[in-house]
């Protein structure tokens, strides 16, 4: 090849070069142009409607407006749930110049320790969108907030919300009837609807709070927002107000429930007073209660163990789940069960030799009184509460008779409107005893449950509906704890109420409640003591359940086994027996007897309104409620 | 040389059409381009103002610059190519001691550095090097036969790497893959023959890793967040979830003149800056999508029939190499913007709000002015 001389340059063929290599270059510049507008095309055209999907997600935001949870009063007016404003310390990371540096200064200012600066920072990436507000804290105390307000200008981008929270007033003695509200967790968010409980944070999990959320939490509003990328809200759209929850009044008195609380004075038991004419539940209270205000933001891991562990078990509530044998407090039901099936005639003796003993079996069954009481009536029967006459009764029925009247008066059933979480307790018969164990019945399983023991369970809630209900002659009302919602009146009749107790003569009350009037004013009765200047007629009947195994997890303490082995003491009760205002269950358990005179007190507060009811209340309850305006 | 003046000179009536363009032959400007140029500027303000958040101060700013900067080119276009060519070493040199001073002072300061500041100015010298390095490259080739041979290209070889190194180094890669591209163009357009072409593209395929791996964070993130936008969209993947999202529900005909949602509510971010096109793709829709590149193809166009008149091969080169690298800025701003390139911060041309680099173009088409318009003194 021939050497070129840096002169030596061929323009022409220089020229074609370009000239080519540039069409070349116009060509994929077309090309890459082309490419340009299929991408465009692509975006504005194919996709157009997803991006303006996309476009309005970004400025229009939908932002609900949380209802007003209904407030919850006692029958007198008082107070018993309310919201109350509790501060939220929130943080937006677009408006802060030094983040590590305002989470220190924050920590400093709030006095909490060094090592809580992480979690803040953790907490601040906790957000679905730029300029959104994170949550670092919430429930500041007043001096946090003034703190807060205090070194503001150094705390860009740092906020103190406002927040309705739930408040009990009197937590521990109402806790098993109103329950409380919580978080919603993922189970319950799972069935509720969205749209409603968008902004709402809290939801009833127990009581009150819980069968009649839907009326307390009320309707969801909404409110469509143009905001700009920092969520700065330029303007409203479009605005739904939201419905406020139904205020709630409730039929407890919470005088009465104060007292019955206060009578209990520290020991596990529970006590339910009912109004037989309409059902009112007056009192419900079941000891020992617990802080439910400690549940509404989230408890502490060691102080839900410490309830959880407390070996007298305050979360449960004995009032309406718990299963106590009913001992001889079932003897009023079982004489008229008697009466109506003809088995005994109001006069009848039965001779009590301090035993019962079934054909063809030497096995006696013993009176409480080992040498008997002789000579036995009906009343007399009640008065002393004799188990010979009963366990007579009991075998001339037969347990398919007994059962069946028992059901009657809602023994193994739930017949209360709205109790959260009521039980059936049990009422054994023949079929349950064939399904549950496949075994056949005896005729000495009849005579236990003849007293109110065996398979016979009851809670506190069905004796005082029972004994309302014979109070009433047979009339049912079911048991309620709603007086009104909102302005609509809860009142009888309720669906599916059971249907009156019929007997044959209508005497026959008036046969039973002379011996219950016998058990608190006679001679012989077994709860006399208590009957001392009555100064109205009251009927009543007193029993005793045996304690006969310890529990799995409780510790074995020889003082404390000795107490736990103790009988429960039952207790029913209403008065004036021509005129019944207050019908009573209660139990204490471990108390081995003599609770009759707590029911006496009870009664007398409420039928001669002696003004002993309104001592019982402690006066420093309401504290004073700070105004959402002071931000 | 010759040759090119009969190229040129045959017809008869020469002199006399000469005459009557003279106007703008005298004024050393090329009416096309700059009618086009005008058109493009003029959109690129409208859509500024709505951009800026109806920012009068900031559009009348922009406004001056773009006087200046048409001043700036107008005054280039006076000087002849052969002046230009003359000046080229210099321009070079000087570029190239200007990134070694950043260097330097990039060791001093921390983290990257772009500018010089000599007194109350600031300067960067990786957007004079836009210039400069097509230049050298041109200038170099001119003397050369071509296509250029192996050891002409080694030479070239050491002129791109050294101030695109630099840049690279400072770090800004954005500035250092488009100072390569114009001077790959030059390399290009004059006459690399094609087995060399492919022997590079293989390279570079090569080279790819290394280049990742020689990366920074910030870098390699970009690419990153180009490839899966979604892995970050509150972070990295937010300006071009956003800026899709602006372009997108633009549709066919825009929201209108100032009425983008996601300009306007500030939900795209540097609006006014490297991500205007998204602006002008909300408002003005794919209509007004078309219509810019429309213009932008139409100032390319006008600009490669300027470099196939160019009668040397420095002219051709520069010009060719110009006129190409423009619509590099072009692309990937675009690209970027829609989605199918990693974000590098290249401007719109002429359209984005910003100083430096409308003075780099308008430099650019002030050179091409010159060369198409010098041409006739050409012939002694």
């Amino acid at each position: 090849m021939r050497k070129r001389r840096p002169t030596d340059k061929d323009h022409l063929r220089e020229s074609r070069v370009f000239r080519n290599r540039s069409l070349l270059a116009a060509a994929l510049i077309l090309l890459m142009a082309g490419g340009l507008v299929g991408r465009l095309f692509y975006l504005q055209v194919v996709k157009h409607d997803v991006f303006t999907t996309r476009s309005d997600n970004n400025r229009m935001r939908v932002e609900p407006l949380p209802p007003r949870r209904g407030l919850i009063y006692d029958r007198n007016g008082k107070l018993l749930a309310e919201n109350r404003p509790t501060y939220n310390l929130t943080i937006v990371r677009e408006r802060v110049d030094d983040l590590d540096e305002t989470l220190e200064r924050l920590v400093q200012i709030l006095g909490l320790p060094e090592d809580e600066v992480a979690t803040f920072k953790e907490r601040s990436r906790q957000r679905q969108r730029p300029y959104q507000p994170a949550l670092l804290m919430s429930d500041l105390t007043q001096d946090q907030i003034a703190r807060l307000a205090v070194n503001r200008y150094l705390l860009s981008g740092v906020e103190v919300e406002a927040q309705l929270v739930r408040y009990y007033p009197d937590p521990i003695v109402m806790s098993h009837v109103l329950g409380y509200v919580g978080r919603i967790n993922a189970d319950e968010l799972a069935d509720l609807d969205p749209g409603n409980y968008a902004g709402t944070h809290f939801i009833g999990k127990t009581g009150v709070e819980y069968t009649y959320e839907g009326q307390l939490h009320g309707k969801a509003g909404l409110r469509k927002v143009e905001t700009n990328a920092r969520g700065r809200v330029l303007r409203e759209l479009d605005r739904q107000p939201p419905v406020p929850g139904k205020d709630v009044t409730l039929t407890i008195d919470s005088r009465l429930q104060h007292m019955a609380y206060n009578l209990l004075d520290g020991r596990r038991g529970a006590i339910v007073a009912i109004q037989p004419k309409t059902g009112d539940i007056l009192a419900m209270v079941s000891a020992p209660g617990f802080d439910i205000n400690k549940f509404v933001t989230g408890i502490s891991y060691d102080d839900y163990q410490g309830l959880q562990q407390d070996p007298d078990l305050p979360l449960y509530n004995r009032a309406a789940r718990g299963q106590y044998p009913p001992g001889s407090t079932v003897k009023p039901f079982e004489a008229l069960a008697s009466l109506q099936n003809g088995v005994v005639k109001p006069n009848d003796i039965i001779y009590d030799p301090g035993y019962f003993k079934l054909p063809n079996d030497d096995r006696r069954y013993h009176n409480w009184l080992r040498w008997g009481h002789g000579r036995v009536d009906l009343e007399r029967a009640l008065e002393v509460s004799n188990n010979t006459y009963f366990y007579t009764m009991a075998y001339r029925l037969g347990i398919d008779r007994l059962s069946s009247f028992m059901h009657e008066f809602g023994f193994g059933e739930v017949t209360s409107l709205d109790v959260q979480g009521a039980s059936a307790g049990l009422m054994p018969s023949r079929e349950w005893k064939r399904e549950k164990y496949n075994q056949a019945w005896f005729p000495g399983e009849t005579l236990s449950a003849g007293i109110g023991q065996g398979y016979f369970m009851a809670t506190p809630l069905q004796l005082a509906a029972a004994t309302a209900t014979l109070a009433n002659h047979g009339h049912w009302v079911r048991p309620h704890l709603a007086e009104d919602i909102g302005e609509e009146a809860v009142k009888p009749p309720f669906a599916d109420t059971k249907p009156d107790v019929k007997v044959d003569q209508d005497r026959w009350w008036q046969d039973v409640f002379k011996g219950m009037e016998a058990v608190i004013s006679g001679p012989e009765g077994t709860a006399r003591k208590a009957g001392v200047g009555l100064q109205y007629d009251m009927a009543a009947k007193t029993g005793t359940a045996q304690v006969f195994s310890l529990g799995q997890n409780q510790k074995y303490d020889a003082d404390e086994l000795e107490e736990r082995l103790r009988d429960h003491a039952l207790f029913i009760g209403f008065a004036p027996v021509e005129d019944p205002q207050i019908a009573i269950a209660m139990i204490v358990e471990n108390a081995g007897g003599g609770i009759s005179e707590l029911g006496r007190e009870l009664t007398d507060a409420w039928v001669l309104h002696d003004g002993k009811l309104d001592d019982t209340l402690p006066t420093t309850i309401n504290e004073e409620v700070e105004s959402l305006d002071g931000d | 040389m010759a040759i090119d003046f009969q190229r040129t000179a045959p017809r008869p009536a020469g002199a006399r059409v000469g005459r009557k363009r003279s106007i703008w032959l005298r004024l050393h400007l090329d009416p096309w381009l700059l009618s086009i140029l005008l058109l493009l500027v003029s959109f690129g303000l409208v859509v500024l103002y709505s951009a800026s958040g109806m920012s009068e101060s900031t559009t009348v700013a922009q406004a001056i610059r773009m006087v200046l900067a048409f001043a700036g080119a107008i005054v280039i276009a006076q000087l002849t190519p052969s002046t230009l060519r003359r000046l080229t070493p210099l321009a070079y040199g000087v570029g190239l001691l200007m990134l070694i001073a950043v260097e330097i002072m990039g060791d001093i300061g921390m983290g990257a550095q772009r500018w010089l500041e000599i007194g109350p100015l600031r300067f960067q010298p990786s957007e004079l090097m836009k210039i400069a390095m097509p230049m050298m490259l041109a200038a170099y080739l001119h003397r050369r036969p071509l296509p250029p041979s192996w050891r002409d290209l080694v030479v070239c070889a050491v002129i791109i790497a050294l101030p695109v190194l630099l840049i690279a180094r400072q770090p800004d890669l954005g500035t250092s893959m488009l100072v390569t591209c114009a001077a790959v163009f030059v390399i290009l357009l004059a006459g690399l023959s094609w087995r060399f072409i492919l022997a590079l593209a293989v390279m570079a395929g090569g080279a790819a890793p290394l280049l990742w791996f020689n990366m920074h964070d910030y870098q390699r993130q970009r690419v990153l967040t180009f490839l899966n936008p979604e892995s970050d969209p509150l972070g990295a993947g937010w300006n071009i979830i956003q800026s899709e999202t602006a372009i997108g529900s633009g549709g066919l005909e825009g929201k209108g003149w100032g009425l983008g949602t996601q300009s306007q509510l500030e939900f795209l971010p540097e609006r006014h800056t490297d991500f205007i096109v998204a602006v002008l793709g909300e408002e003005f829709g794919l209509i007004g999508m078309a219509t810019i590149l429309v213009l932008y193809l139409l100032l390319i166009s006008r600009g490669l029939v300027m470099a196939n008149n160019a009668q040397d091969t420095y002219g051709r080169l520069l010009a060719g190499s110009i006129v190409l690298t423009f619509f590099i800025y072009v692309f990937v701003n675009i690209g970027m913007v829609t989605g199918i390139l990693p974000v590098v911060g290249v401007p719109l041309p002429l359209v984005s709000y910003g100083g430096t680099s409308s003075v780099t173009l308008m430099a650019g088409f002030g050179i091409l002015m010159s060369i198409h318009t010098h041409r006739r003194l050409l012939k002694h």
